[in-house]
């Protein structure tokens, strides 16, 4: 299947990542070899097979919801570009 | 006596005997990573500090004679894995001046067995690639040709090992990482059955893929580490609880009347006549130890390329959404306003090939497609694992090559992403149905490059790996060549 560039646009904006108008041809053109390739799925019938998400078939784990890390704030925060008085800052977002 | 390729266990014991101390082992990969790293690439990060107080701490205890299996042992650890304190990159410029809070299980049960952790090592970007061509910080090169690649993504953990800048080291295998860079270097690598080794703090990929493993020069170092690492964390939901058993007594070697499948899907075309002829050397070489080499068949094995390269950008593009910029990694200069922000701080942080995967990931699964392709590739998942469930019904192994071909060049395939892809067409299969493998060495090419076999065993059956593995050792010496 060839996508075009309108839907790599899209694609980028739901991924929140910037793309340059020269960019868009050669993702299309990547893109769409890629998915060529995962469309020989087609070929192999499917129907009523259970669909595998995960590796091995284990029970979620339960723990008593108690606080186990500590209080982490200076350490969490020293990672952060920006802060302000124990907050993440970020531009501004409305107007 | 040549420190660059002791043992892990000769190491050990030279170390309890006091006939070497730890801080002198330690100097010596030190001096060693400095003469070599500068062309190899094989550290992003040495810890000069942190190791040698290590090796101080670890002579302190072995001084008292209560020392620890690994105590005093200098070894590498791919940078994914966070480590208290030392920057864990990832590989990637959106983390490269990340500081990590916290520490991985993996490195925290490592120091615990007393291990002297040298560095953090070259790697593909959030190991997407099978070259380390996507490392922010440059490629790591083949110590057997400096031209080529080692493969990927643990490609820096390889070489470390390979050219004995470590004495084993700890990589990770989403679709193959740890197996094919092993083979492509002449080392020994081992994956793990899926939840063996806890993924906390390791940065994720493909959550459901992911899992870490030793790469060494031998099987008996892989059991050693693997012991340390193995084992149920309560800080992974997904880590097995399952008792750990004892991987030194897998090393017998014993393998009269073992069952080990030959599957012929895996001997098919784009193999290489070099790598054919070496894995069905070793396939002899199994049959006169007494092994009863089996042929059969795993027919959905074509499609496991075209699953992966769905389920696993599909996984990474939500484990990526976390890089936004706010509250670590790399953020852009003067950002308009939030969504400016996080569109370009992702863009500028963000390698080619990580874009790629991330844009594949939000494509299948955006409205509209999800079912064509997300839902489609898990249902071939299933195919896929329950072919392996019903030919390791019949036998204990199967024997694959572990790469279709020999290390290929820098920069030979780095546009091509689809013929990137198609090199772990052998490995890939193997995650996607959660089984045991290692990658150990078997022979050469007529361009002195390494080729390596492939034994994938049945979940949590490391020990089968192991015992097999150790076998082909004592009867080969492929795994005692060394490039330097």
């Amino acid at each position: 299947m060839s996508i075009d560039t309108r839907t790599v646009q899209n694609v980028a904006r739901l991924a929140r990542l910037q793309l340059s108008p020269e960019e868009l041809d050669p993702c299309a053109e990547q893109l769409s070899r890629i998915l060529t390739l995962m469309e020989t799925l087609n070929g192999l019938p499917t129907e009523g097979v259970e669909p595998m998400s995960h590796a091995v078939d284990i029970r979620l784990p339960e723990r008593e919801d108690q606080v186990c890390n500590g209080d982490q704030r200076e350490a969490l925060l020293a990672c952060a570009p920006d802060t302000e008085q124990y907050h993440f800052r970020v531009p501004k977002i409305i107007e | 006596m040549e420190l660059s390729r002791l043992s892990l266990a000769h190491a050990a014991d030279l170390l309890r005997k006091r006939s070497l101390s730890s801080v002198e082992l330690t100097r010596f990969f030190l001096t060693r990573i400095e003469q070599k790293n500068p062309e190899l690439n094989a550290y992003i990060t040495v810890d000069e500090e942190g190791a040698l107080a290590a090796a101080q701490a670890a002579d302190a205890r072995l001084a008292r004679g209560d020392g620890t299996p690994l105590t005093g042992l200098p070894l590498a650890v791919k940078d994914l894995f966070c480590t208290h304190g030392l920057r864990t990159t990832c590989a990637s410029k959106m983390l490269h001046t990340f500081c990590p809070p916290y520490e991985s299980t993996v490195t925290r049960r490592l120091k615990e067995a007393g291990a002297v952790l040298l560095g953090k090592t070259n790697m593909d970007e959030f190991a997407m690639g099978s070259s380390n061509e996507t490392s922010f910080f440059g490629p790591a090169r083949n110590p057997w040709n400096p031209a080529r690649t080692p493969g990927g993504s643990s490609g820096g953990s390889a070489v470390a090992v390979a050219a004995g800048l470590c004495l084993a080291a700890i990589g990770t295998d989403t679709g193959g990482s740890i197996r094919q860079p092993a083979a492509m270097t002449g080392i020994t690598g081992l994956k793990p059955t899926y939840g063996r080794i806890s993924r906390f703090g390791m940065i994720a990929f493909a959550s459901s893929l992911d899992q870490a493993g030793p790469m060494t020069r031998s099987v008996a170092d892989a059991a050693l580490l693997l012991q340390s690492m193995a084992g149920h964390d309560p800080l992974d939901s997904t880590s097995i609880d399952a008792v750990v058993p004892s991987y030194a007594e897998a090393l017998t070697a014993h393998v009269q009347g073992l069952r080990i499948g030959i599957p012929a899907e895996y001997f098919a075309e784009g193999l290489t006549d070099a790598v054919r002829d070496a894995v069905e050397r070793a396939i002899t070489t199994f049959r006169a130890l007494g092994a009863q080499c089996i042929p059969l068949s795993l027919p959905s094995t074509p499609y496991a390329i075209p699953t992966y390269y769905v389920i696993a950008p599909a996984e990474a593009s939500s484990n990526l959404a976390r890089y936004d910029g706010v509250r670590f990694g790399y953020r852009c200069e003067n950002p308009k306003d939030l969504q400016d922000m996080y569109a370009r701080s992702r863009a500028e942080g963000f390698g080619a090939e990580v874009k790629r995967r991330i844009m594949l990931g939000t494509y299948v699964l955006s409205s509209g497609y999800y079912d064509a392709y997300y839902r489609k590739a898990q249902k071939v998942r299933r195919l896929i694992a329950d072919d392996f469930q019903t030919a390791l019904a019949q036998v204990d192994l199967l024997l694959t090559p572990t790469t279709p071909e020999t290390a290929f060049l820098i920069g030979e395939k780095n546009n091509d992403p689809v013929r990137m892809y198609l090199s772990d067409i052998f490995t890939i299969n193997v995650n996607l149905a959660g089984l045991p493998a290692i990658s150990l060495p078997c022979g050469f090419d007529a361009n002195s490059l390494p080729i390596g076999l492939q034994l994938i065993g049945r979940p949590l059956q490391e020990s089968t790996l192991l015992t097999a593995g150790q076998a082909f050792q004592q009867a080969t010496d492929w795994h005692l060549r060394s490039p330097v």
